[in-house]
């Protein structure tokens, strides 16, 4: 039987953080009341013209500048026609045969490869994004949400060189923590400011033509991204196999049942007629921008992660984890500024930290002061188990007390009496108590069953709460289980 | 009365300041000449005589004041193609039968800070689609000269309504002739600035790369105060250009010695009417007499010009035109017929049959497997036209032609052939193709005592020398100061 490889290529709408539209002056800010942030030219008014924001540009620069591209010193503006409720213009303002960004590469790393793979772009270029229908079931009207008409985009397009569900997820995220660095996109999938589109095909291994390829939309989370793709790479391959043909068209993801369903074919594909903007000029980006801006280029992951392994002397693996993220990324260099252990702050972070985080979804926030124990906490917490306070595992229990307030970890120790008994007179009693009357467990250990040592242990622990120093009950216990 | 309705801005300005008038005197004057003349002429979509006498006090305050530039408590007119806050505006649409501006046009807004009087919205062609104010939705616009003859179009009602005095100056818009072609027809002075002089900035867009709003008045000198308010770079329309705005008053010194005009062969070919010809030379040699000179010259791609211009106009509106589709503003028809049906039956019932037949064309200009052919043809041909332009400016001064082929037609003559009326535009759409300013000025009379307009067309931003060379011409003739009956 012929195997098949998959050839995905993945179109990324990142909704961009300026303050102002792309065309006129409305908040860009997600969540305001229905159509809160329209003025005359978002609504698509007769007479409107519209006037580029500047900053938009400088994002569009920086993105390419930090994804390798070809910023292009002239692009254009032209209009995409269409009919649709949410495109007040009847035209979206977009780049279509000058794009501002050509070229670059975005490398990725899958886990368990000791080697970086560099997935090419096509393109990024510029465009306005269009407003939302909602349907309203109570008086069964369709009605039209104008924010976000007109909120500036990124279109960043991949070549058709990811090869599986796996090298799409590491891109994306990849791709995501990037712009997330530059600041530009929150990544917020489920919102909408960060979006996917996937062209997914499938040809015989060592084929060098393109097969017929599925337009996959409404994936929004990475996990959608990843399971749209391993469906769709199946559905082509069994119908292969099967003697069917695929059909060029638009497939959406139905994230409920977990499967694509056709949209629309290529013979009804809308015609867009496109032609160059007349309501703006060319955009020309002068060399000096261009060079600015490659000057207040902040740190990007790669660079972070390599810093941090040389730095904080991290692994590989965990300098990766906590730098794929900014802001988990701050959050670990804020602990390590207040208490200098990083592989211990590493492990804290990519441990509890990330899972409190990831179950509260605070995944999309980029602020980590939002988050439920601070930086300083975090490393007050681990500072006591460093000086012999307290054992990791009732560290474990106070993260917990800690979350949501902002008391110190060593208030909550004192609170709750939970400082560590490392007092040997006080310990050394209570390892006699527990031993008393355990002649034969005692004689079974000194037989050469080492395992009942464990077996005390816990007895000690559960007679302290836990509190005993771990260390200190070891040594007493040695000491007393050898001598007679 | 009759007296005040036909002052020229310089005039009124000098009664304005020496208090012998008032700008509500005034304005009142031109409101009674509207309401007794705009029955046979329909000049006006809407008139706004509460606005002007509101406007025309606040002038008075100002003149009173010593705050009055040249515009303050003018009458003006405004075509219903460009937007004024408070006043119904339709372009001549039924689409938007009762659109509110919700703000002002840039040049409006430049209008208002100068205190001039606003009496009314001028009819022109639905979206300014059209060469004879026939196709209004609110009923055609006569000719003062002869009411049974069009006044040319789009911005008929603007030419008509100055002929009339209905208003001192008004504003028109001019995409291939729609200032030039009715100011020629109605025997008065207009002016299609240079591509990006003059804000686009709430003005319905027809043809984006080709719009330009312009100044209507009864002579150049009226005009060149009306450009002076308006122009000027606009940080709201980023086709407009930053470049100085002179004082266009002031370049008219009456001097054209040594100007070197230019005469294309191609504008005076067969197909010119007699009359016309008449009296375009004999205004080129009034030009001679005073001291330009003449030579011929040749524009060789002029006979592109129209189906170049219809290309990328139809193309540019039948995008600019998309979102008058029913859902946020204007008329709304088949609401339960579902989307598509909505906007079948809204676009279906709000539009002209002209106004449809551009979009389609320019629809199909722009589709795949056509653009190539069409449009991006018509792209490579503007350019040459451009170059035409360019070459002849690199040793003449000013290019003199006939404004029209032929004086007015009557009412219905080409309404049936849609080919015959755009070649009424003939001489007037290379200017807008190549962006160029063109002053048309009249210059003649037919036989039937129906008006003839020549134009001068200029280097880019250079409407200094055109004004110059129209107003010389007319400090030395008299045909803009002929009225209608
Ligand atoms: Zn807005």
């Amino acid at each position: 039987m012929t195997d098949f490889e998959a050839v995905i290529g993945l179109e990324v709408h990142a909704e961009l953080l300026t303050a102002s539209k792309i065309f006129c002056g409305c908040s860009a800010k997600f969540g305001a009341a229905p159509n809160e942030n329209t003025c005359p030219l978002c609504i698509g008014m007769p007479g409107v013209l519209p006037v580029l924001n500047r900053q938009v540009v400088e994002f569009g620069i920086k993105t390419g500048l930090a994804i390798h591209c070809e910023i292009q010193q002239r692009s254009r503006w032209s209009r995409k026609n269409y009919f649709y409720p949410d495109l007040p213009k009847g035209y979206q303002i977009t780049q279509y045969d000058l794009p501002i960004c050509l070229g670059g590469h975005v490398d990725i790393r899958l886990e368990g490869e000791d080697q970086d793979r560099s997935i090419p772009l096509t393109r990024i270029h510029m465009e306005e994004d269009t407003g939302k229908n909602i349907h309203d079931a109570h008086t069964d009207a369709s009605l039209v949400d104008y924010n976000r008409c007109g909120v500036p985009l990124l279109e960043i397009v991949s070549e058709p060189d990811l090869r599986s569900s796996a090298e799409a997820g590491a891109y994306l995220r990849k791709l995501r923590a990037i712009l997330q660095y530059l600041q530009v996109c929150d990544g917020n999938m489920e919102e909408g400011s960060f979006r996917c589109d996937a062209n997914i095909s499938i040809r015989p291994q060592g084929a060098t033509e393109l097969g017929t390829k599925a337009e996959i939309k409404n994936l929004n989370s990475f996990r959608s991204v990843e399971r749209a793709i391993d469906y769709e790479i199946e559905r082509q391959t069994k119908a292969i196999r099967a003697g069917e043909s695929i059909v060029q068209e638009t497939r959406l993801w139905d994230t409920d049942r977990e499967v694509t369903r056709s949209m629309r074919s290529k013979e009804s594909a809308h015609d867009y007629r496109y032609f160059s903007e007349p309501d703006l000029l060319p955009l020309d980006v002068s060399a000096d921008w261009i060079e600015r801006v490659k000057g207040e280029l902040p740190e990007l992951p790669d660079e972070r992660s390599a810093r941090f392994v040389s730095e904080y002397e991290l692994p590989a693996y965990d300098a990766e984890v906590l730098t794929a993220r900014k802001d988990v990324a701050d959050y670990f260099e804020a602990a390590v500024g207040i208490h200098r252990n990083p592989k211990a702050v590493s492990n804290w972070v990519m441990g509890e930290v990330l899972r409190i985080v990831n179950d509260r979804k605070l995944d999309q926030e980029l602020v980590i002061e939002a988050w439920p124990v601070s930086a300083q906490q975090l490393a007050g917490l681990i500072a006591l188990i460093d000086d012999g306070t307290i054992s990791g595992k009732i560290a474990k229990s106070v993260f917990e007390d800690l979350l949501d307030n902002d008391k110190s970890p060593a208030s909550v120790v004192e609170e709750k009496g939970l400082s560590q008994v490392s007092d040997s007179a006080e310990l050394e009693s209570i390892v006699d108590g527990v031993l008393a009357g355990q002649d034969d467990k005692i004689a079974e250990y000194r037989a050469g069953k080492e395992k009942m040592l464990g077996f005390f242990v816990g007895q000690i622990m559960k007679k302290t709460q836990g509190k005993a120093n771990p260390k200190l009950v070891n040594e007493i216990l040695r000491k007393r289980l050898q001598s007679n | 009365m009759s007296d005040l309705i036909s002052l020229s801005i310089d005039e009124a300005r000098r009664r304005l300041d020496a208090r012998e008038i008032s700008s509500l005197e005034l304005t009142e004057a031109f409101l009674a000449r509207i309401e007794a003349t705009q029955g046979k002429l329909n000049t006006f979509i809407s008139t706004t005589p509460e606005m002007a006498r509101a406007q025309a006090e606040e002038a008075d305050r100002r003149i009173a004041s010593g705050d009055a530039g040249p515009l303050c408590g003018i009458p003006v007119g405004v075509k219903d193609i460009i937007l004024a806050r408070g006043t119904r505006t339709t372009a001549a649409s039924a689409i938007l039968k009762s659109y509110e501006a919700p703000y002002d046009a840039t040049v409006v807004a430049r209008m208002r800070a100068a205190g001039a009087v606003l009496v009314g919205k001028l009819n022109c062609d639905e979206f300014a689609m059209g060469s004879s104010n026939e196709n209004s939705a609110y009923g055609l616009t006569r000719n003062p000269w002869d009411t049974d003859r069009v006044p040319g179009g789009s911005s008929g009602g603007s030419a008509a309504a100055v002929a009339a005095r209905q208003c001192i100056v008004s504003l028109g818009t001019d995409t291939g002739g729609s200032i030039r072609q009715p100011a020629a027809f109605c025997g008065v002075t207009g002016l299609k600035p240079t591509y990006g002089r003059v804000s686009r900035y709430g003005v319905i867009a027809f043809a984006s790369s080709l719009d330009q709003v312009g100044p209507i008045g009864r002579s150049v000198r009226d005009a060149a105060h009306l450009l002076r308010t308006i122009a000027g770079h606009d940080r709201l329309d980023s086709t407009s250009v930053d470049n100085p705005v002179p004082d266009y008053c002031s370049a008219l010194t009456g001097d054209v010695r040594g100007l070197r005009v230019a005469l294309p062969r191609e504008y005076f070919a067969d197909g010119l009417d007699d009359d016309v010809r008449r009296a375009v030379q004999a205004a080129a040699q009034q030009l001679q007499s005073l001291g330009a000179t003449l030579e011929d010259v040749s524009l060789p791609h002029t006979e592109y010009a129209i189906a170049t211009y219809y290309l990328i106009a139809t193309a540019e509106a039948s995008s600019n035109l998309a979102r008058y589709d029913g859902t946020r503003y204007g008329v709304r028809l088949g609401n339960d017929s579902g989307l598509l049906g909505m906007y079948r039956k809204t676009r279906a019932g709000g539009f002209g049959p002209e106004v449809k037949r551009r979009i389609m064309l320019g629809t199909h200009a722009l589709s795949a497997g056509y653009y190539d052919a069409y449009y991006a043809k018509a792209q490579k041909v503007r350019t040459l036209i451009r170059r035409d332009f360019n070459s002849v400016f690199a040793n003449y001064d000013l290019i003199l032609a006939p404004t029209t082929p032929t004086p007015a037609f009557k009412i219905g003559e080409k309404t049936d052939d849609p080919l015959q009326m755009y070649l009424t535009d003939i001489f007037t759409i290379s200017a807008n193709l190549a962006g160029l300013p063109g002053l048309a000025l009249p210059c003649g009379s037919s036989a039937d005592g129906l008006p003839i307009g020549f134009q001068l067309i200029g280097k880019p931003f250079d409407e200094e020398t055109v004004l110059r060379a129209g107003d010389a011409y007319q400090r030395d003739t008299d045909w803009h100061t002929r009225l209608p009956q």
